[in-house]
């Protein structure tokens, strides 16, 4: 035990020492790095040396069609972007340590080093910026309507005078609706899941936040055929993924993000996941990686 | 902070949270009594009822129970509390439901406090009282119940205490209260530790005098024997 132990200590030691050695270079030489530091160990201690090679990504556990947990299955959006970006890094999706970063704490999370990636429906905003450092954005989201598959009032945001909406409480689509439309009804609820059946019943008339989380609630099996998405998004949601702040990773994440664009995954991964909802990206997608990770 | 202090709007929050806190006192106050005659009574059906009552909502969360009147009642059932018509309807519905949710909740641990001030009274009134020929309910209203209170002043306020703190609960239902507010301001400003001791200092202001009260009102108001 305490020779396997040792080990497990050496090639981590071993690891640190190659990565400091080669900085922000190339992320498979660390991985090399990391193999000579577990050679000379019985093999033991191998897998713990591979645990460098890990990342630790903050997802949405509870966001369908972008991040969400059933099992030991994670599937979205977010999660397909969260892979490519750790299989450019030079990280296998087995070795991805997948952590929930509920909107709240998205900057806690990195702030505190309990994550290194955040790729969790996240906004980039001048606020956040002073406590992260943001690559991206790899969607543009707006805010948009949900509405019942028969509805036929509801076509856009100057059609909502006197109907009733649904959101989640302090969320920034909620915020929109209550400053920019005060002829609305905003009923507000913990979660958007909560919104759902009130909406089925009739009890209110459209959920709204981010066009993206509505395709993905649209999406789902138990839904299907009987809602729908109403009229063009009416606000920008740049999406990004969240670094720790001056993170070395980030301007990595840029250039992968980009290849995924270029490589046509990004928009397999928008059929993937949103295709079911008939779900088209918005204007300006797919973006233009332009955050320069300040 | 300073910003955080002029840009948005915590005092009315707050008076959102003491005018909740105000009604569902009341409400629980009421139906806390009414268990606790319940489970005193003379009756095994009235007992078991209010055992009953007392052992269900006190063992359920309260989140549970304040989702269920605005999810379950009125987002599928229908049941609205304010007109259609009215401009408030959604605030002034959610308003009232969480006023209902809080005091069924907040009743079960009123009867409980109230039963232990009944406790408090001993059997030799309630022998006297009957020996006198007052009824059931005369000897209850008139001997047991007046003296019950004042035992019960101090439980009664723990009860106060916490259920202005559980009102934060009713963020979750569109109530625009204190917690609403600050789940507005940690979404904008990015959460910090400033927003959360302004919310903190927020309620330990409304709850510190409470207690203080209270305590100083048990001791004024206990029977002496």
């Amino acid at each position: 035990m305490f020779i396997r132990r040792l080990g497990a200590i050496g090639a981590v030691a071993a690891l640190t020492f190659t990565m400091a050695a080669c900085g922000s270079d190339d992320t498979t030489d660390t991985a090399d790095g990391g193999d000579t530091g577990t050679g000379e160990d019985t093999g033991a201690g191998g897998d713990d040396g591979a645990m460098m090679d890990s990342l630790r990504i903050g997802i949405k556990f509870d966001q369908p069609g972008l991040g969400l947990r059933e099992g030991d299955a994670y599937t979205g959006f977010d999660v397909q972007v969260a892979e490519y970006i750790a299989g450019q890094l030079g990280v296998d999706a087995a070795n991805i340590e997948w952590v929930e970063a509920p909107s709240a704490q998205r900057e806690t999370l990195l702030e505190t080093d309990q994550v290194d990636l955040v790729v969790a429906t996240y906004s980039i905003t001048d606020e956040r910026k002073e406590r992260v450092s943001f690559a991206g954005p790899y969607f543009i989201a707006g805010q948009g309507l949900l509405v019942r598959a028969d509805e036929t009032e509801i076509t856009g945001p100057d059609t909502l005078e006197g109907k009733v909406l649904c959101s989640v409480t302090g969320s920034t689509p909620a915020q929109r609706i209550a400053d920019e439309y005060p002829g609305v009804q905003l009923q507000e609820y913990g979660t958007y899941s909560e919104c759902l059946p009130a909406l089925l019943s009739g009890q209110i008339d459209a959920i709204t936040t981010d066009d993206t989380i509505l395709a993905g609630y649209a999406a789902q099996d138990q839904y299907a055929g009987q809602l729908k998405l109403a009229g063009e998004p009416f606000s920008e949601e740049r999406y990004g993924v969240g670094t720790q702040k001056g993170s070395e990773l980030c301007q990595e994440v840029n250039a992968a993000i980009e290849a995924m664009i270029e490589e046509g995954a990004w928009e397999q991964a928008v059929q993937d996941t949103l295709g079911a909802a008939d779900f088209t990206p918005g204007p300006g997608n797919p973006p233009e990686v332009v955050e320069d990770c300040a | 902070m300073i910003d955080i202090l002029t840009e948005y709007d915590i005092l009315g929050a707050f008076w959102k949270t003491i005018q909740l806190a105000f009604f569902s006192a009341i409400g629980s106050l009421v139906l806390g009594t009414i268990l606790a005659v319940f489970r005193v009574s003379p009756v095994a059906v009235l007992r078991n009822i209010g055992a009953s009552y007392v052992n269900i909502t006190r063992n359920t969360p309260l989140t549970l129970i304040l989702i269920f009147c605005s999810l379950a009642l009125f987002g599928v059932l229908g049941y609205a509390l304010a007109p259609r018509e009215s401009p408030t309807y959604i605030v002034d519905n959610a308003f009232r439901w969480a006023v209902i949710g809080l005091s069924i909740y907040h009743a079960a641990f009123v009867c409980e406090a109230l039963r232990s001030g009944v406790n408090t009274v001993p059997v030799g009134q309630a022998e006297a009282a009957r020996a006198i020929g007052l009824t059931f309910g005369q000897s209850l209203s008139q001997v047991i119940l007046p003296q019950a209170f004042r035992g019960a002043i101090a439980p009664l306020g723990s009860v106060l205490i916490a259920l202005i703190k559980n009102t934060t609960v009713a963020a979750i239902i569109s109530v625009p209260e204190a917690a609403a507010l600050m789940r507005v301001i940690i979404e904008n400003e990015t959460g910090s530790l400033i927003v959360f001791f302004i919310f903190a200092l927020g309620f330990v202001i409304l709850t510190l005098p409470v207690g203080i009260g209270f305590t100083s009102l048990s001791r004024r108001l206990a029977v002496k024997r």
